[in-house]
């Protein structure tokens, strides 16, 4: 099979072709070499930071950090017993993975009721959502952090006896607030689904919740693919709550624990720069293997696919 | 009949498929009414009360507006925190977005080389803005910063009220210009090519055709790459809590609000005038982004 012979290819193909700064082009370098100096630039904090984790102490402090050598791996090992980074990463695994499943299941309810019935409503519940996600976390913490500090619930549901410092406290409001941007992700991924598989469903007798569970959500998969990823590293980063609403320091996830690093590796740089690798690790490693879910899950909301 | 129900066109419900539906929609509205929209009522109320936060909600007194004036008047950091979100709002809005803008047009222009290009500038936008700010005391930092070792100076950039601000908002810059290049490299890649090739057969300019064409198609984007600007520089809040908890020139209102919950002094009422005035300026945001996003409903 030929791939030129189709002409939909040889117009792709046509398409990929560079707009501009083509062969004709006079200053074809001109694009490259700035593109490269921006990525350099962009790139040197965390190169920065990679290179000085790997550095000791002493000769960092004897030649200064314009100097090569002094490699060490003494700064991992140090980072990660005084971060206490065991603890916090499991910490960080409790409160994400039991939260992007949540939001994820419950603003595919919302999206799939919004897409699936034209009801009157519809606009206004996921406006009603949507704005919730956008509203400045801190406007809402008084009434929040007072109700959770009065809500008692049981010792075997939480150890704390309240809502303040527990995860199920921080997981329920990280879900109301990243509920309204998958909703309304979804229901417009949902809208595109042709109305002929439901009509069909209904004929064969399959009721709402088989229709979404064996028709709708299935067919999501993308869509929950990209938001799962994205969702991930919001949760992962989330900074605010997490520290407002867990106050001790042994229930903070990694970034949270952010607060307590920097007065502990306060006087040696190197041991920073290993924290902030480690830290990074999670969200670069869904950078490199999934950034096409990231790009997606972050556009399908700003362009609507 | 092999089904007890006949096909009355796809929105036809059961007695179990309405419960299902009700509760698909009933228990996510529950959550998010209680965990954002009634704290955010409560935030407004509690503002015009004088509720220190220890004694019974019965002991509440309303006081007007006693609250704003005294934030006004009385509260040092406010005109400062003000300012600061001001700056933080105009740095990202004249310099990183317009960075960011530029750098999608670079990138989609697709030379060699475009997914290290992309992904290098993009990269920041994973990591919080917490450990951005951690990350960049490698360069800041007085005595072993990067900074400080290639000019030999001894400025504290993020301790000196002088230039932490400064500082601080470079490294914002540094993340936010890659989520604004993000968010327009989605959009560019939707306009139409012909556009572009009409404009080439009119003898158009490169520079020509972005601010004629390109730009003008892309309204909706722009709008939204402007309303999310502003909602980050009024959450703005992360970078300054690791620094030093937002004080020492580093206010910000939403800081402010935090330390007026959780730090030592709980004035209830207090931050949540200060909060309000925060919900009151989103509330603008909100409406706007709203009627772009959900325009084609």
């Amino acid at each position: 099979m030929s791939v030129t012979s189709n002409p939909v290819d040889e117009r792709q193909q046509r398409l990929l072709k560079p707009r501009e700064g083509g062969a004709r082009s006079g200053r074809r370098w001109a694009l490259p070499v700035a593109l490269t100096i921006i990525s350099l630039i962009w790139l040197f904090p965390l190169l920065l930071a990679l290179v000085n984790s790997f550095r000791d102490y002493a000769y960092t402090a004897k030649n200064g950090y314009i100097s090569w050598g002094g490699f060490t791996l003494d700064n991992y090992r140090n980072a990660w017993s005084q971060g206490d980074f065991g603890l916090h990463f499991w910490n960080s695994l409790l409160i994400t993975v039991p939260a992007v499943v949540l939001t994820l299941f419950l603003s595919a309810c919302v999206a799939f009721v919004v897409a699936r019935f034209s009801w009157t409503f519809n606009i206004a519940l996921l406006g009603f959502f949507l704005a919730a996600n956008l509203l400045p976390p801190q406007a809402l913490l008084i009434p929040v952090y007072r109700m959770f500090r009065a809500i008692q619930v049981p010792f075997w549901f939480s150890e704390s006896g309240t809502l303040l410092n527990s995860f199920q406290g921080l997981i329920l409001v990280n879900v109301a607030f990243q509920t309204g941007f998958c909703a309304f992700v979804l229901s417009n991924y949902m809208k595109a689904l042709p109305k002929e598989l439901y009509e069909s469903a209904v004929i064969d007798g399959a009721s709402v919740s088989r229709q979404f569970f064996q028709i709708t959500l299935p067919l999501c998969r993308p869509a929950l693919a990209a938001l799962a990823v994205l969702q991930t590293t919001w949760i992962y980063n989330e900074f605010f709550w997490a520290t407002v609403l867990l106050q001790q320091g042994d229930k903070y996830p990694v970034t949270s624990s952010i607060n307590n690093l920097r007065g502990q590796f306060f006087t040696d740089n190197n041991l920073v720069a290993a924290g902030s690798v480690i830290i990074a690790v999670p969200t670069l490693v869904i950078f490199f293997v999934l950034q096409r879910h990231f790009v997606a899950g972050l556009t399908l909301g700003a362009t609507k696919g | 009949m092999a089904s007890k129900r006949r096909y009355k066109g796809i929105d036809q419900l059961s007695k179990r498929d309405k419960v299902v539906v009700s509760l698909m929609v009933i228990v996510p509205t529950l959550l998010v009414l209680w965990l954002v929209w009634f704290p955010a009522v409560g935030t407004v109320l509690l503002s015009f009360t004088n509720w220190d936060g220890i004694g019974p909600l019965s002991g509440i007194k309303p006081v007007g507006l006693q609250n704003y004036i005294d934030i006004a008047t009385i509260y040092p950091p406010f005109w400062p925190a003000m300012q600061h979100n001001l700056i933080w709002l105009a740095v990202l809005f004249f310099i990183a977005t317009p960075l960011g803008v530029l750098f999608a047009v670079l990138v989609d222009r697709g030379v060699a080389g475009t997914r290290f290009y992309q992904s290098s500038i993009y990269l920041p936008v994973v990591l919080s803005l917490a450990l951005v700010g951690f990350i960049w005391q490698l360069i800041y930092s007085r005595d072993q910063g990067l900074l400080n070792a290639i000019t030999g100076g001894t400025t504290d950039w993020y301790g000196d009220p002088d230039v932490n601000l400064w500082a601080v908002l470079v490294a914002a810059s540094w993340r936010h210009a890659g989520y604004i290049m993000l968010l327009y490299l989605a959009g560019l890649k939707g306009v139409d090519p012909s556009l572009r090739e009409a404009a080439k057969i009119d003898g158009a300019s490169e520079t020509t055709t972005f601010f004629r064409v390109i730009l003008p198609v892309m309204r909706p984007i722009n709008i939204i790459v402007i309303v999310v600007t502003f909602i980050e520089s009024l959450r703005a809040f992360d970078i300054v809590w690791v620094i030093n908890k937002g004080r020492n020139g580093l206010e910000l209102i939403s800081a402010l609000v935090t330390q007026n919950v959780v730090g030592e002094a709980s004035r209830i009422g207090f931050g949540s005038a200060l909060a309000t005035i925060m919900l009151l300026i989103s509330s603008v945001l909100v409406i706007i982004y709203l009627r772009i996003a959900m325009k084609e409903d």
